[in-house]
């Protein structure tokens, strides 16, 4: 597929982003204080404001779930990535692609669904899923990342001089790396949202609120987890188009 | 071209084919150390697990013995060419995976026969692997053989009859989730059709928005950015998050306009989820449309003007055919998303086969979870293959 390039206005996406990352702590610690409007937009509500667990707790609960795995994804997808682009790993390029490519047309939420069974309920079987599934997109960037870069200038390292370590780590890399965040991106941006359901699963997540106000019928709660989790992800997206473009040479 | 390149550098040495040998030793120790079946009481208790040996009659895992010691044969660089080794691989991984399902099939037969009738017989992680090893080896031997798509295509519909096959004739009858299946025959027929319902109406609105919108970014440079931005942001909201925050406003919106009540439409169900739908599949179809167009080289335009043709044929005789296999991958990428997400719509009563999957995690029942998850993935997998199909027919005959 073609690359489509967007220019976006650099100055307005960074006060997007610090204005949004702002407004996502202060809902975080300070929620009660909305307890007033939600009492007045809900009247018939017993209870207005999901109160078992603080937001702050959610928030970093949330935030590990997706930590652990993206930080576990990033490593074996990159390490993977690597294996197979390298002299002795390039056998199993094709496979790995298309295993990368037909993992992804595999639902998260079913994912998640066949996994944690297997594995008993709770974070742990949770992380697993999302670690499995976050996988897929960085191992495929890794190699779409590497592979554009191009063989002439892979030779004139190698004319200079370099060892292999070193045209690893100071052109091919480099050279990768806008595609490998690109990668990343998609990862951990999937993950922030299987892990929202991982709260059907025993793990606490900001979806706990989502479900227990879809049980519960109470939208109060609902409305408070999905903001939450959406402006988590919408912030984490933003972070990681900056990183993108720092990486981009030339472009 | 191709053929030398196989031919030369992995043929040197004892392994020929080292990725062929990696998945055989895989599914080996996955047999010998995972369970391959287990068996429990009743539904809602975890089971006994059973090794592959034990599970399986003599005959079975002896001939899944010596398909792995063939496939083993063709994994090394002697006796067989290399050729002659993919092609034997396409005939030993089928036989050996259509066997692994009757070996299993047929142990929930066996077990269930001295037993109660609330027993259950559930695959264990063994079969999985087992399961899942051939398939990638075929995948291989067909990437290794560069076969055409065509040829690809009747193998797997050969493949997928077989297994169509052995459900007909009850092989699997005797297992959890093909019980949990006849418990359910016509729930899950209508959950089913529901998930596809939801997934075309979403489709068929996204398509009428989205390819103007994809026009319209290739012919104004100025409304990308914007457009793509606002596109992206609705793809980024967690699924579930944009599922309930569309609950609210429709409840208060039907509440307050009979009319929308007189539609059907509520706040839970299937107007939020087709909303969601729509919005997440806008991003793919824009991009593509605006990609396929932007794809049309400036010197076929050219050369169209030349012609004398309109600007209405030239968009009609000569970008939209052009345009079109990205469009349609575009497409691809849609349904099968679209697919994955409907499962998460269960959550807010709008159906589907997420519903079995959600209900069987609430009661621990995962034979019920699985009942809505596999044929999930197998919905997406088909899709995701007919699409890549009509992809590749769509394409110009020189570029295929």
């Amino acid at each position: 597929m073609r690359a489509v390039t967007l220019r976006a206005p650099t100055q307005g996406r960074t006060w997007l982003l610090v204005g949004l990352s702002v407004l996502l702590v202060v809902l975080v610690l300070f929620m009660e204080a909305l307890k007033p409007l939600f009492q007045f937009a809900f009247p018939d509500l017993q209870s207005p404001l999901y109160d078992r667990e603080s937001f702050l707790q959610l928030t970093l609960d949330h935030l590990l779930l997706v930590l652990v795995s993206s930080v576990i994804s990033v490593s074996v997808g990159v390490g993977a990535g690597l294996f197979v682009t390298r002299r002795g790993g390039r056998e199993f390029e094709p496979l790995v692609s298309s295993l990368a490519a037909i993992g992804q047309t595999f639902p998260p939420a079913a994912v998640l669904a066949i996994v944690v069974p297997l594995a008993g309920f709770g974070f742990v079987p949770t992380i697993v899923a999302l670690t499995l599934y976050g996988l897929l997109p960085v191992v495929q960037n890794t190699i779409a990342g590497l592979g554009t870069v191009p063989a002439t200038t892979l030779e004139a390292a190698r004319g200079t001089g370099m060892s292999r370590a070193q045209i690893l780590l100071r052109v091919e890399l480099p050279l990768a790396m806008r595609v490998i965040i690109a990668g990343v991106r998609v990862s951990v941006i999937i993950n922030i949202g299987t892990a929202t359901i991982g709260s059907t699963v025993g793990a606490q997540s900001l979806g706990t609120p989502i479900i227990a106000g879809l049980v519960g019928n109470n939208i109060a709660y609902v409305i408070q987890g999905a903001v939450l989790v959406g402006l988590l992800a919408i912030v984490t997206d933003l972070f990681f188009e900056r990183l993108e473009r720092r990486f981009s040479f030339g472009g | 071209m191709h053929s030398t390149k196989v031919s030369k550098g992995e043929s040197e040495g004892l392994v020929a084919n080292r990725v062929l040998l990696t998945l055989l030793v895989a599914a080996l120790i996955g047999a010998a150390l995972l369970p391959f079946a287990a068996m429990a009481p009743n539904r809602l208790v975890s089971g006994q697990s059973v090794g592959l040996v034990s599970a399986l009659l003599a005959w079975q895992w002896g001939t899944l013995g010596l398909l792995a010691v063939l496939l083993g044969l063709c994994a090394l660089s002697r006796p067989f060419s290399l050729p002659a080794a993919y092609r034997l691989v396409l005939v030993a991984a089928p036989l050996w995976l259509l066997l692994v399902l009757y070996g299993l099939g047929s142990y929930a037969d066996r077990a269930l026969e001295d037993a109660s009738s609330a027993a259950r017989i559930s695959q264990g992680a063994a079969f999985w692997i087992v399961a899942f090893c051939p398939v990638l080896m075929i995948v291989d031997a067909f990437q290794r053989l560069h076969t055409n798509l065509a040829l690809r295509s009747l193998y797997a519909a050969l493949l997928a009859g077989s297994v169509a096959a052995m459900f007909a004739l009850d092989v699997f009858d005797g297992l959890a989730i093909l019980r949990e299946y006849a418990n359910n025959r016509e729930l899950f027929a209508a959950e089913f059709a529901t998930h596809l319902r939801l997934v075309a109406s979403a489709l068929g609105p996204a398509l009428a928005i989205g390819l103007p919108l994809g026009l319209l970014a290739h012919r104004r440079s100025g409304a990308r950015g914007p457009l793509f931005g606002l596109l992206n942001f609705f793809q980024t909201i967690p699924s579930i998050a944009l599922f309930a925050l569309l609950v609210a406003p429709l409840a208060a919106l039907s509440e307050a306009l009979p009319f929308l009540r007189a539609l059907g439409v509520k706040g839970i169900g299937a107007t939020p989820a087709i909303i969601a739908l729509i919005m997440y599949a806008l991003l793919p179809i824009v991009r593509n449309t605006y990609a396929g167009f932007a794809g049309v080289a400036a010197t076929t335009l050219e050369a169209a003007r030349g012609m004398g043709m309109t600007s209405r044929q030239i968009l009609w005789r000569v970008e939209i055919p052009l345009a079109l296999p990205v469009i349609l991958s575009g497409l691809r990428i849609v349904t099968v998303q679209a697919i994955g997400l409907t499962v998460v719509a269960a959550l807010i009563g709008a159906g589907g086969l997420g519903s079995f999957i959600f209900q069987g995690l609430g009661q621990y029942a995962i034979d019920l979870v699985l009942l809505g998850a596999v044929p999930t993935i197998a919905l997406a997998v088909v899709a995701d293959f007919l699409l890549q199909i009509l992809v590749a027919i769509s394409k110009p005959a020189g570029a295929r």
